[in-house]
């Protein structure tokens, strides 16, 4: 039934794992920019405010795949020579999920009440201590099932990378497919691969959800 | 930096910016399209998971897992390449020759996807209506299909109206994904524009302009009709 799956089994796993480096890559930084990005849609300046804020509603507004091209396109001309699809895939991503990232991190933050750090400015807090302590726990807390939902999207979308020509798993099929002509097999198990991984992910995300519910922290 | 001179007269140069505006057309008309499924699917779905009887909730709640955690790449591959073969080995020779068929694969394939994440909104909708609405409902004599058809999911809808606006915009953003299977949307023919001219830079630059407008349009249109359908008398965002 999955026989020309098992005869390429090594070739389209390896392009599983490209998947996953180029999701790392992508949550890495996508998590390290979405963080300042989020900062940014925070602040108080409105020098870094608009700017960040246009960043983030333009971007969010345009399909990935065209983000894709664009750096595919505009990469070349910045650094001055061809680039590995995956390093201009990894950047698109990273550019991209950041502002998904820092509205996440935002909602976070705003969600946390005034009075809240009031009473920790009260207790005799510095400003330094209410993060570490009150603000950025519980910010967290209440980001994580958000964070791993987006991660999870982030996951799913490294398969757009297909389209610059990186040999990830649904490249890596459809190379497969056009040589062996057993479709149905050959996409079933690259769906199965992915619902598996995504399901654990979405039941972590409920989970933590349930418990934070659960907590009523304030 | 390599020397790079850009030419953005590709935006308009014939047949250039005509190509573009056959790519908005249909995207416009994908995205549309695939609401319909998306929509009459998503409110069906999402209903199932909330009634009583365990069967049918189950077969909601399947559905809204299977096609929200595979990507819809993987989704549109296996309905353009599979999807014929399933129907046997005639009938598949058949499908294959139909012209324009990966034109009505993107609009199914992405309306099958969406109704998937559509469902999920609805499911909040209706959990989010209090217990004491369906006891009322019910005890006016209602059957359960008349307390859905005509009160709860009318209900649900209007209160869930800002999420469904967020999936409005990306079924636009995902009908880009077509151009994989060769459907010539606003992304194809950005990419096209740079096979011919080697100027992808310009062109998909462009195709970014006419995405910011489409989805600026489509907030204007929400905004309208969420003001026209809103509850009276709940907070406001």
């Amino acid at each position: 039934m999955f026989d020309a799956v098992l005869e390429n089994l090594p070739y389209l796993l390896g392009g599983f794992l490209t998947n996953v480096k180029l999701a790392v890559f992508a949550l890495a930084g996508g998590l390290f920019l979405g963080t300042l990005v989020g900062l940014g849609r925070i602040s108080k300046r409105p020098w870094v405010y608009y700017p960040v804020t246009l960043y983030v509603n333009f971007l969010r507004n345009i399909p990935l795949i065209l983000v894709i091209f664009w750096f595919y396109f505009v990469m070349p001309i910045l650094v001055g020579k061809n680039l590995d699809p995956f390093v201009s895939a990894a950047v698109s991503f990273i550019v991209f999920e950041a502002t998904y990232f820092g509205e996440i991190f935002r909602a976070g933050f705003q969600s946390i009440s005034k009075d809240l750090v009031s009473a920790a400015y009260s207790t005799g807090l510095n400003f330094r201590q209410t993060a570490t302590y009150i603000l950025v726990p519980i910010a967290f807390r209440r980001m994580l099932p958000s964070m791993i939902t987006q991660s999870i999207i982030t996951f799913q979308d490294t398969s757009l990378a297909y389209v610059i020509g990186l040999a990830e798993m649904v490249r890596r099929t459809t190379i497969v497919d056009s040589i062996e002509v057993r479709s149905i097999q050959l996409y079933s198990f690259v769906a199965i691969l992915f619902f598996i991984i995504c399901f654990i992910g979405s039941r972590i995300s409920l989970h933590y959800e349930e418990k934070s519910r659960k907590a009523k922290v304030l | 930096m390599l020397s790079y001179k850009f030419d953005w007269g590709v935006l308009w140069r014939q047949p250039y910016g005509e190509w573009l505006l056959q790519g908005l057309w249909l995207t416009i008309q994908i995205g549309a399209l695939a609401w319909v499924i998306a929509l009459s699917l998503g409110i069906l779905f999402g209903t199932l998971r909330s009634v009583r009887f365990l069967p049918l909730r189950i077969l909601g709640s399947v559905y809204v897992e299977v096609f929200r955690n595979i990507p819809f790449l993987v989704q549109l591959f296996f309905w353009f390449y599979a999807g014929p073969m399933l129907f046997g080995k005639t009938l598949q020779f058949k499908i294959n020759a139909l012209s324009g068929l990966n034109y009505y694969v993107a609009i199914v394939a992405l309306g099958l996807y969406t109704a998937s994440r559509v469902g999920e909104h609805v499911r909040a909708g209706f959990a989010s209506i209090g217990h004491g609405q369906y006891e009322a409902v019910l005890s006016t004599g209602m059957t359960p299909v008349q307390m859905y058809w005509h009160v709860m999911i009318p209900h649900a809808l209007r209160l869930i109206i800002p999420p469904l606006t967020t999936e409005f915009l990306t079924i636009f953003k995902n009908s880009a994904v077509a151009m994989t299977i060769g459907v010539a949307e606003t992304t194809f023919m950005s990419y096209k524009i740079d096979e011919q001219t080697f100027h992808g830079l310009e062109a998909t630059t462009g195709a970014m302009a006419i995405y910011l407008v489409l989805g600026m349009t489509v907030v204007k249109l929400m905004d309208f009709i969420e003001a026209r359908f809103r509850i009276p008398g709940l907070m406001t965002r």
